[in-house]
């Protein structure tokens, strides 16, 4: 084990299946010579060539283009979107093209997008979003959104092994301040299933990614109050653990859904659905959103910070929750 | 439905497009009560794109008319009915039935058109943020009414301590626990049952595998479940045949005798039997391509190449993989023996590449180092046959000499199995190649059969 920042997790991952596949190839802006925006690959283009870390023109089009060509031929390609928010340019390509060709025709799409998403360092509307729901609502996509380090691993081998288009939403957030015990060796974190981040029997908070954190600093404060408060992480939103989450509002009985992404038709609204059509019956609290609101991400600092879901907003929607 | 019936049949307004929604007959060509055979022209129907006949759906007689002619309804309503004992319908026809159509009459198949429609969503009531009370009580939560239901409780007898007096969980499921339920108002059964219940499961869950007394549980590797995948696919694919042969191995146990020491000091490499059989049946492939080919979707491939499959079992049951020698039709015994040794040793030790597990075209098996005689291998996919080797065993073989006279000797007998893919392979097909395989190995010479 070696404690490794989230972002040396997922330059460990790459280089482990790079290493291990020659098939592996990475593309993407910068993602060469400069080794990546956030330096991901830094040191990737001399150990494995620049016919393996290939530096793309700014054509977000033509890079999930090519990795889609590139995977139907046999190899298995990881595209660098510089920042989440591109990922519309590539729009037809993904949800058109990849996420269709295995009901059109049968032949696996294996390749993974990875998406730096996420505020919090007033980055503005363009370079914050996170917008996991609207691919999650593309049939044949499938989207993880790591909180650990050792998560950030697993499901990164994980998401290079799936026959399916994978996005792989890593939160720029969390790339130099989570630390965490990374297994040196290769393993994998099965997509789909969630993880629980803290143990809690009173309120359930389900959420994902940066989120994780947010939750867990609200939930040590409920502790002081008496109230024990369990944190799920789930890890992937498309396919996502509805067992998981379903067990822990059963224990429970009050569920708060938490996501940075903006409130209508995110994709805790799917979560809150479905609990409420699964288990109704064992709910004592109507289920409970927090989410950013619907606008643009601000520039602005303190705009920001009242966007953003923070740690002040979830111990009121708690308090409210175990005052019900 | 196209055999002559008593059982009615309806005749239903085809679809005639994917847009098409309503069709109108023009003219029935046959009157209530006539006789009509299957696919005989029956209506002509008028629609948007097309006007066109519709033959009858099946043989029998014409009982009922529903649709006049000049009427416009939709796609899927009943026209007509053949057979059947709604009208005064005569005698079925007597003589035989009429040969099966060719395609089936579409008129049968009472097709809706796939409209989605689409769903204005209606604005939404202002929601209702407190927990009002209703009824004759106050407020009660979908899971304290549940529990209150289980346990013959009445909420509303309950002092509770939620937002505005609300009986919440954790209130009721303290009377469920404490046992007393004094507050029930209805005197029923269940009530006997409330100090047995468990507080804080509800309702059974189900439980994640757990392991028994005397069982131990390991995580599932991920060369286990690419097997297990893998193994399961093929079944569900191919269709899997057997055959059998005995080989009389007595030119080849001289030849390996012969060759072992050289091979082994002046090249380092064992010339198993393996490699014997592994050259003969690359050979013996050139004249059966399909054994080496490959059904692929609605094609048939074949190559002028082989890539043979050698299968690798690794160490203590951990799991089984085939690395494939790449143009073996181009090796000599030699170079078969020592593509095996190379791939054998690399599957033991992790080293092998991607490449060197991909492209097989044929694979060979060899169970036989244990013994066993015979085996069904599953087929590596998408491959169309595997062949298993076997012990190499004495045992007393009639042998006729040249003046025909029989006799018993002892001699060297392997087994060998060819399983195949009986969609691309024909039985007879994977005779003749067991049988050149065998003539190869028992006329073995020099460096081939």
């Amino acid at each position: 084990m070696a404690e490794l920042t989230y972002l040396q997790a997922i330059s460990d991952a790459l280089r482990t299946e790079m290493r291990r596949d020659k098939r592996v190839f990475l593309i993407g802006e910068d993602v060469g010579v400069y080794g990546g925006a956030f330096k991901v690959s830094l040191g990737f283009q001399e150990e494995f060539g620049p016919w393996r870390v290939i530096d793309a023109p700014l054509a977000e089009t033509a890079i999930i283009g090519a990795c889609t060509g590139a995977s139907m031929m046999g190899l298995r390609p990881v595209a660098e979107m510089q920042f989440a928010d591109f990922v519309s340019c590539a729009w037809d390509q993904l949800v058109t093209v990849a996420a269709k060709q295995r009901w059109r025709v049968g032949t696996p799409v294996p390749i993974v997008v990875r998406l730096p998403s996420g505020g919090g360092f007033s980055g503005g509307p363009f370079h914050s979003q996170n917008p996991e729901s609207s691919f999650a609502h593309v049939p044949g996509l499938k989207c993880v959104c790591p909180a650990t380090p050792e998560d950030a691993k697993g499901l990164l081998i994980s998401a290079i092994e799936d026959p399916s288009p994978v996005l792989y939403f890593e939160h720029k957030h969390l790339y130099r301040r989570i630390k965490g015990e990374v297994p040196e060796e290769r393993y994998t974190v099965p997509i789909g299933k969630a993880r629980t981040h803290r143990l809690g029997k009173d309120i359930s908070v389900i959420t994902w990614g940066a989120m994780v954190y947010t939750a867990d600093e609200a939930a040590q404060q409920l502790e002081n109050d008496g109230v024990s408060v369990e944190v799920v992480d789930l890890r992937s939103v498309m396919p996502w653990d509805k067992a998981a989450v379903l067990d822990s509002v059963r224990k429970t009985s009050k569920v708060l859904v938490l996501h940075e992404d903006t409130r209508t038709g995110g994709f805790g609204a799917e979560i809150a659905a479905t609990i409420a059509e699964e288990a109704f019956e064992d709910l004592d609290a109507p289920v409970k959103r927090i989410a950013a609101p619907d606008t643009p991400v601000p520039f602005s600092p303190p705009l920001e910070k009242a966007f953003i879901p923070q740690v002040e907003d979830v111990v009121a929607g708690l308090r409210d929750l175990a005052g019900y | 439905m196209i055999v002559a019936t008593e059982i009615a049949v309806d005749v239903v307004m085809p679809q005639m497009g994917v847009s098409i929604s309503e069709g109108t007959v023009t003219k029935w060509l046959k009157r209530e009560g006539e006789q009509i055979e299957a696919d005989e022209p029956l209506l002509e129907i008028s629609t948007d794109k097309v006007d066109t006949e519709v033959p009858s759906p099946a043989s029998g007689t014409l009982v009922q008319i529903f649709v006049q002619e000049g009427e416009t309804v939709d796609v899927g309503t009943k026209l007509g009915q053949i057979g059947g004992s709604a009208g005064a319908a005569p005698a079925p026809a007597p003589e035989a039935a009429p040969a099966p159509a060719p395609t089936p009459p579409p008129v049968s198949v009472p097709a809706q058109a796939p409209v989605p429609e689409p769903v204005a969503e209606a604005p939404a009531p202002a929601p209702q943020p407190v927990a009002e009370p209703s009824g004759n009580g106050k407020f009660v939560s979908p899971v304290v009414a549940r529990i209150a239901s289980e346990h013959g409780i009445d909420p509303n007898q309950i002092p509770g301590t939620g937002r505005g007096g609300r009986v919440t969980k954790q209130d009721i499921l303290a009377v469920v626990e404490s046992g007393a339920s004094p507050t029930a108002t209805a005197p029923s059964a269940p009530q006997a049952e409330a100090p047995a219940a468990p507080p804080q499961a509800p309702r059974p869950q189900p439980q994640a595998a757990a392991a028994q007394t005397g069982e131990q549980v390991e995580p599932v590797s991920a060369m286990r479940r690419g097997i297990a995948e893998h193994m399961r696919r093929s079944l569900d694919t191919a269709a899997h045949v057997t055959s059998a042969i005995e080989v009389d191995m007595s030119k080849i146990v001289a030849a390996r005798a012969a060759l072992k020491k050289e091979f082994q000091s002046a090249y380092g490499v064992n010339p198993t039997y393996l490699a014997f059989v592994a050259r003969a049946a690359t050979d013996t492939l050139k004249d059966y391509p399909y054994v080496n080919g490959e059904l692929r979707g609605d094609s048939i491939v074949t190559r002028n190449y082989v890539n043979l499959g050698i299968a690798v079992e690794l160490a203590d049951g951990k799991g089984l993989i085939v690395p494939v020698i790449r143009n073996a039709e181009g090796l000599n015994l030699l170079g078969v023996a020592r593509g095996i040794a190379d791939i054998a040793s690399r599957a033991r030790d992790k080293k092998l590449l991607p490449d060197d597990v991909q492209g097989g075209t044929f694979t060979i098996t060899n169970p036989g180092g244990y013994g066993t005689f015979h085996g069904t291998p599953v087929i590596n996919q998408p491959q169309s046959a595997i062949l298993g080797t076997y012990a190499l065993v004495k045992r007393p073989w009639v042998v006729t000499d040249e003046d025909g006279n029989d006799a018993i000797a002892i001699k060297p007998i392997m087994n060998i199995t060819l399983t195949y893919d009986h969609r691309l392979v024909d039985g007879a097909y994977a005779g003749r190649f067991l049988r050149d395989l065998r003539e190869r190995l028992e006329n073995w010479e020099g460096d081939g059969g």
